[in-house]
């Protein structure tokens, strides 16, 4: 007789709830999900924590094809050096990525919102995939121009695979960009592939181009959403806010009028950014924006052009490390819309509610900053 | 041997290095050999006869500064600091030459000249400031970090507030106070002293990127 351990036992009646989840609808889901939760009492047995039942939600109020609720985690901007360089960043990347285990439920998957390396080195790159095995769920990659500029995203591509991608979960359609296209500034100048680098590494520094999608991705995204009606849920990821915001620090994708033109016609659109390493939140139109929280640390808010929709977060205390550093996570809602969660380290979290942004501010607004910037 | 000057040529090159006088010797004992000596006494073009028109003279100079520039390649530093970084200008002082205007009173009469020199000086001192505020090297930090990874453009670094009673301190201090505290902790840096050229340049920077906003000492 095979003697099975607690663990095995448990992973043996999760796999089949899982696999009897295939193909059901969501109604059915509640139904499964209710038997199961009953056969476990029968048991005797308590929940484990990571698998609770889990409440489903209504369909989407706006009507076509609704998401399943879900939620998913998000680290950003840790601009690693190598570890014997500075160990700093990489302890801040830790913090983050522990934090995103201790998530419960644990979310769907993890985006990794761009700038992992601070200076493109193959060590740098390295040191932060290490990092990010430690994540329990799976995780999504976008790259930063931190990441690219020593080697155009030779290492980068090697680690993590394609920059541009798409995929569909859960009734939404997500989207990864490469935003970080720069015209060639480098050639005419004869610049070695680190000055290239640290040139586009200093945010302030004016001798370089603007980030742009480019047309080649701007084809290739028109082409990826057209199977799609206007009811489709779309989730854009892209590493530099897709609306011009402040152009001297790169805040700013030249082309960005021409994307929104793209996932202009669909009804439910929110695109999530990185780069500002900021608290920011735009609507053009249908489209909603959020910025991500550094892990490294917070730039301060440009001096012109905010968004109108954006609380900004409490000015940073340069005495408590860390802070205005952080990650977070998005719920997504059964209608697409998304909730997004600033997990600010040292401070209360931030919910930016997809209901403050579709009443254009009116509704549910976050709590206000009591210490502005200067 | 014979030393015969002859002005060849002046050259205001770009970086404003001005080359003012060059000195061509005929050698004339030792060998039929021109040469043309640039007025830092050691960069020497040799010629093939002495130049007698403007063009001859300017091909002179052309030369020897392509030399020149080619020993000292981070001479125009200022310039290279200005490609990458934006530099508030220094106040336009042009009032001051209005006619009239300090007539009569000895060493109140400027000249447009006066204007530029102190417009050069003062935001050259602005410029230093910029390269080291980008600099983790310059700054001597043991982790690569610069002042511009938290404040781009000088942002948020608000000197038009100090001095002020900086509670986590636990005193009154003094914009070079706080920047000593940034190079210790976010920057792991040793302190510089106040009078460092470093300190006194990184001030005039942040200085200079807040000009227009009004002084509000105490601020918090």
């Amino acid at each position: 007789m095979t003697i099975e351990s607690v663990e095995t036992k448990y992973m043996k009646s999760r796999e089949q709830l899982m696999r009897s989840l295939l193909n059901v609808d969501r109604r059915s889901f509640v139904k499964v999900s209710a038997a199961a939760a009953a056969v476990v009492y029968a048991k005797g047995l308590a929940f484990p924590h990571s698998f609770q039942p889990v409440t489903v939600e209504a369909g989407g109020a706006a009507g076509g094809p609704d998401a399943e609720p879900f939620r998913f985690a998000y680290v950003s901007d840790s601009h690693l050096y190598d570890k014997t360089l500075n160990d700093r960043f990489v302890r801040s990347l830790l913090r983050a990525v522990d934090d995103v285990n201790a998530l419960d439920p644990q979310p769907d998957f993890v985006l990794y919102g761009g700038d992992l390396a601070q200076l493109g080195q193959p060590t740098e790159l390295e040191l932060g995939a290490q990092i990010l095995r430690e994540l329990k769920a799976p995780v999504k990659m976008m790259v930063g121009e931190h990441d690219w500029y020593l080697d155009l995203g030779e290492k980068w591509r090697s680690l993590f695979g394609e920059d541009v991608y798409s995929w569909d979960h859960k009734g939404v359609h997500f989207v990864v960009l490469n935003s970080v296209v720069e015209e060639d500034f480098w050639t005419a100048r004869g610049l070695t592939p680190m000055e290239r680098m640290k040139t586009v590494a200093g945010l302030d520094n004016r001798s370089q181009s603007n980030f742009q999608v480019g047309p080649a991705q701007r084809a290739w995204l028109e082409k990826d959403l057209e199977p799609f009606a206007a009811d489709q849920p779309v989730i854009v990821f892209s590493h530099s806010p897709l609306y011009h915001l402040y152009q001297p620090w790169n805040f700013w994708t030249i082309d960005a009028p021409e994307v929104q033109r793209i996932l202009s016609r669909f009804e439910r659109v929110t695109v999530i950014h990185g780069h500002t390493h900021q608290l920011l939140t735009n609507r053009i139109g249908n489209i909603h924006f959020h910025g991500l929280l550094s892990t490294a640390w917070p730039w301060p808010y440009a001096p012109e052009g905010l968004p109108e929709l954006t609380v900004q977060m409490n000015r940073p205390n340069p005495f408590n490390p860390q802070d205005g550093c952080g990650d977070g996570h998005v719920e997504v809602h059964a209608d697409g819309l998304v909730d997004k969660v600033y997990n600010l380290w040292n401070r209360n979290p931030v919910t930016v509610t997809r209901a403050y942004l579709a009443s254009n501010g009116l509704q549910s607004p976050p709590a206000a900053s009591n210490v502005a910037s200067y | 041997m014979n030393e015969s000057p002859i002005r060849a040529a002046s050259v205001l090159a770009t970086g404003a290095l001005f080359v003012s006088a060059c000195a061509i010797s005929d050698k004339s004992t030792e060998a039929p050999q021109l040469r043309a000596e640039l007025c830092d006494g050691e960069t020497t073009v040799d010629l093939e006869k002495t130049p007698t028109t403007r063009e001859e003279g300017q091909a002179v100079a052309d030369a020897m500064m392509a030399a020149w520039s080619a020993k000292n390649p981070d001479a125009d530093w200022e310039s290279d600091v200005r490609s990458r970084h934006w530099i508030a200008p220094a106040h336009d002082n042009s009032a001051l030459l209005a006619a009239g205007q300090g007539s009569g009173v000895p060493g109140r009469a400027f000249s447009e000249r006066d204007l530029l020199v102190w417009k050069r000086e003062t935001e050259r001192l602005v410029v230093e400031g910029a390269r080291i505020f980008h600099s983790g090297d310059e700054l001597g930090s043991t982790i690569a970090v610069s002042c511009d990874m938290c404040h781009p453009d000088a942002a948020n670094t608000h000197p038009e507030t100090y001095p002020k009673y900086q509670v986590q301190i636990g005193e009154a201090v003094l914009l070079r106070d706080m920047v000593n505290w940034c190079l210790e902790h976010p920057v792991r840096a040793p302190r510089m002293t106040e009078d460092d050229p470093r300190m006194r340049a990184l001030e005039a920077y942040m200085i200079a990127q807040r000009t227009g906003t009004p002084l509000s000492y105490g601020k918090h």
